[in-house]
């Protein structure tokens, strides 16, 4: 057993929350830079110019990328060989997160109750997703997440039947019924398989994939391309405005699934695609 | 749609809603009023009720933000917009009370359009996510009205050269339809 005390966690998250919020990953920024130089619109060029000289910006003032800083989503890998110490994991994540988006200048977005909506006043509680892993570590990730991408996304029971084809049409109309909204470029996270909310779990996870990183199964591998060359296709692009760049990347994660089943999960992610990840 | 950015001042007059197409690339400089959905549903029950709104509307345009929190020293925090279509029931009363014109992000409704054409007034987009850059052009903010609203509460903002590009002109013309016909390919 390795104890790890409550407010290590805490202050890790505080600083993740933070982090997240001011600095975009670099496999976004490459992938941004990559598609304005090959932009054919010349308003979706001068978008993307603007959303990179965003992040830049952000990166160097330590401000928030977006004014949406997000619903605070937390991934929690934690080793069955650790004994958490002086309190609570829950409360820890919640405590990290009070304090990193009040020390940070992160805007308080959540509502206590989704019918009454009083805001909570200090963006907790996070929603937190917890897996036991083998070890003696922590590896938490902090991915927030903004309502308009959010907002943007669907699960959907198919039938068996439905198959690859039907799999792409419900991810290329999903993106395509959501326009402008999502503020694209957005990353496609999709879920496939499992359960109703498995799947669901799957599609956000797969929002945290490296853009630029393969697939390691080919059959999906190219999938992912082809859906990607074809969700560009609608001629969405920046913002909505029309252009070749709607999507950055397409990122599907599977999972085994019941014989009478076949969920799929889109949960769309804007180009302020932020997670930032710390090991205890 | 013309290359070159063209620069607006506000209020607007309806000489410049007309010269505004969809496409065009602007430059707004003058006062703008803050307000997402919360602020707009009071906004419309003092309309219901022929009450007087915390600022007078005419010829004046609306930005749909929820900033962050300002850094000490700076006049406001990130302040990108916020998604428009959750604003179509409400701003087609506000485009009849004398409101000229409006930035979010996505595509507004077709009640808002028709609203658009009879009154004159123009939608435009700000670049969603680019929010420090667009915070840049902000000069003032100071709260005016529902402070219990914390991000939501209305604003008027200052902007200098503030950036944004007409979606959606009082002609009906539309740049989610025009842009995406031009790019997309089979
Ligand atoms: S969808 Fe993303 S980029 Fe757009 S406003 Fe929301 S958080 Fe910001």
């Amino acid at each position: 057993m390795r104890n790890i005390e409550a407010n290590v966690i805490s202050d890790t998250v505080r600083r993740l929350c933070m982090e997240a919020n001011y600095h975009l990953g670099d496999d976004v920024l490459e992938a941004l830079n990559k598609f304005e130089a090959v932009e054919e619109s010349p308003l979706g060029k001068n978008i993307l110019k603007q959303i990179i000289q965003n992040a830049e910006i952000a990166h160097s003032e330590e401000v928030a990328m977006c004014q949406d800083t997000g619903f605070a989503v937390a991934f929690v890998e934690l080793g069955q060989e650790v004994h958490i110490t002086g309190g609570g994991l829950n409360d820890a994540i919640n405590d990290g997160i009070h304090r990193g988006y009040a020390d940070g200048y992160l805007r308080k977005s959540i509502v206590e109750d989704p019918l009454r909506r009083k805001n909570t006043g200090d963006n907790t509680p996070g929603v937190i997703h917890l897996e036991m892993v083998p070890g003696d570590k922590i590896k938490v990730i902090i991915a927030p997440k903004g309502g308009g991408s959010e907002n943007m996304s669907e699960v959907k029971m198919m039938k068996p039947a439905d198959g690859v084809e039907g799999l792409k049409a419900f991810v290329i109309d999903r993106v395509r019924r959501s326009g402008g909204n999502p503020c694209p470029p957005v990353i496609v996270g999709v879920g496939v398989g499992g359960t109703f909310e498995k799947c669901a779990y799957l599609a956000k996870k797969a929002l945290l994939r490296r853009i630029g990183s393969t697939h390691p199964d080919p059959f999906y591998a190219e999938m992912e391309k082809e859906l990607l060359v074809k969700i560009n296709n609608l001629g969405i692009g920046p913002q909505g405005l029309g252009g070749r760049t709607m999507a950055l990347a397409v990122h599907i994660a599977e999972h085994p699934c019941h014989i009478a089943s076949f969920p799929v999960a889109v949960n769309l992610n804007c180009h302020a695609a932020r997670h930032k990840e710390a090991v205890i | 749609m013309t290359e070159e950015t063209k620069r607006i001042t506000t209020p607007f007059s309806d000489e410049i809603v007309e010269s505004l197409i969809a496409g065009d690339r602007v430059f707004i400089t003058g006062e703008v009023y803050t307000a997402r959905d919360a602020a707009h549903k009071r906004l419309v029950e003092l309309l219901d009720k022929g009450e007087k709104l915390p600022f007078d509307p005419h010829g004046q345009v609306i930005y749909f933000v929820g900033p962050a929190p300002a850094k000490p020293g700076k006049p406001i925090g990130s302040a990108g917009p916020t998604t428009s279509y959750r604003m179509n029931p409400y701003a087609p009363r506000m485009i009849e009370a004398g409101l000229k014109g409006m930035i979010g992000k996505g595509e507004m409704g077709s009640e808002v359009v028709e609203a658009m054409k009879k009154h004159k007034a123009v939608y435009m987009v700000a670049i969603g996510g680019a929010a420090a850059l667009i915070a840049r052009s902000i000069k003032k903010s100071e709260i005016i009205a529902y402070e219990d609203l914390g991000a939501e509460a209305i604003r008027k903002l200052y902007v200098e050269d503030f950036p944004a590009i007409v979606a959606q002109d009082y002609r009906g013309e539309n740049m989610y339809i025009k842009g995406v016909q031009t790019y997309k390919r089979e």
